[in-house]
């Protein structure tokens, strides 16, 4: 590998930057192509598909063996809320490999007993999101039914374009959320992308059912192709 | 999107670069079978032998360091197969019995 493209690589990856080196594994050429120029690229199809799914392969084109080496970021979770629910679903996200934080300013739900080894903090979330450098490798869940602590959050999450943003509550909550979100400014299209009622639909009743449905509808948003999440809407 | 990367490799590479030592990189492109780490997963290694990273969790790793102290001289790339087929099999063979390529570049 050229010192220059090791360089660049590492400087895409620590701005949180996906990209690609594509390496000739007969000659030794090599290229980099950084996420903005994957669309313009003769490879753009085979570069999206391994960039979706975070997996570096091997692929023949025009009988040429091309290994596509992925470095995607660190997917995140920020959950909003140290509720029951978050104490099964932080270190579920945990061992499916995301980075999980946990922000709510109730110091009595915040606490380090009820959720070890993850990363709190109680802070209001205009205190506590700015700092997380919440960006789109971001999924992000709102838990508290409390609507001073989850509407403040959710305005935030939209204007870092998060991949994925669930909010809890009945559709009848949600409706309520809706109308206060509107006039706080949000926009029909962020309203639109929030998952609400929170999970894939699979009956979960316990709160560490409700987390896998959570988890399951995350991964969802993470892996499909935009095409076929349309088609499961 | 990735999850969980490990220990940062490439920057160990450049820096270890910057501090004018010759580096090679090794990375995991094929597998078949229960391949111990998938693709991409990664090893540096300098000129004094030093690694870090993994491409087999433990099976060829000494084996891919002494190929990479020749590339890190002749500045020549080489892809390694390793499998149970091999004739070294005992030695560095894979117990997963699974295979893998392995491509050895220099940082240059």
């Amino acid at each position: 590998m050229k010192f220059e493209i090791l360089q660049q690589l590492n400087a895409e990856r620590a701005a949180r930057r996906p990209a690609i080196v594509v390496t000739d594994t007969a000659t030794g050429a090599q290229r980099l192509v950084k996420s903005a120029d994957i669309a313009a690229d003769p490879l753009a199809a085979e570069l999206d598909k391994q960039l979706r799914m975070g997996k570096s392969a091997t692929v023949e084109v025009g009988g040429q063996k091309l290994f596509l080496n992925v470095y995607a970021p660190t997917a995140k979770l920020v959950i909003v809320g140290a509720v029951h629910i978050s104490q099964a679903l932080a270190p579920l996200a945990r061992s499916l490999g995301y980075d999980v934080t946990v922000v709510d300013p109730r110091t009595a739900f915040a606490s380090p007993e009820r959720f070890p080894e993850v990363p709190l903090i109680a802070e209001w979330p205009d205190v506590a999101l700015p700092p997380l450098n919440i960006d789109h490798y971001t999924a992000f869940v709102a838990l508290t039914h409390d609507p001073k602590i989850d509407d403040p959050a959710l305005l935030h999450a939209f204007a870092r374009d998060c991949f994925y943003i669930g909010a809890l509550g009945s559709k009848k909550t949600h409706a309520k959320r809706l109308e206060r979100l509107k006039g706080e400014g949000a926009s029909d299209a962020d309203l639109g992308r929030i998952h609400a009622p929170i999970g894939l639909a699979i009956g979960a009743v316990s709160p560490s059912e409700i987390a896998v449905s959570i988890m399951a509808e995350i991964t969802a948003a993470l892996r499909l192709p935009a095409s076929s999440k349309a088609a499961a809407a | 999107m990735q999850l969980d990367r490990d220990e940062d490799i490439l920057r160990a590479a450049e820096d270890w670069r910057k501090a004018g030592r010759g580096v090679a990189l090794a990375t995991v492109v094929e597998t078949w079978g229960s391949a111990p780490r998938p693709a991409g997963s990664s090893l540096v290694i300098n000129d004094e032998g030093t690694f870090l990273g993994s491409v087999s969790g433990g099976c060829v790793e000494g084996a891919v360091v002494t190929e990479a102290l020749d590339v890190i001289d002749s500045g020549t790339p080489k892809l390694l197969e390793f499998g149970v087929a091999d004739e070294t099999a005992w030695k560095v063979g894979l117990s997963c019995g699974g295979t893998i390529r392995v491509f050895v570049e220099k940082v240059d």
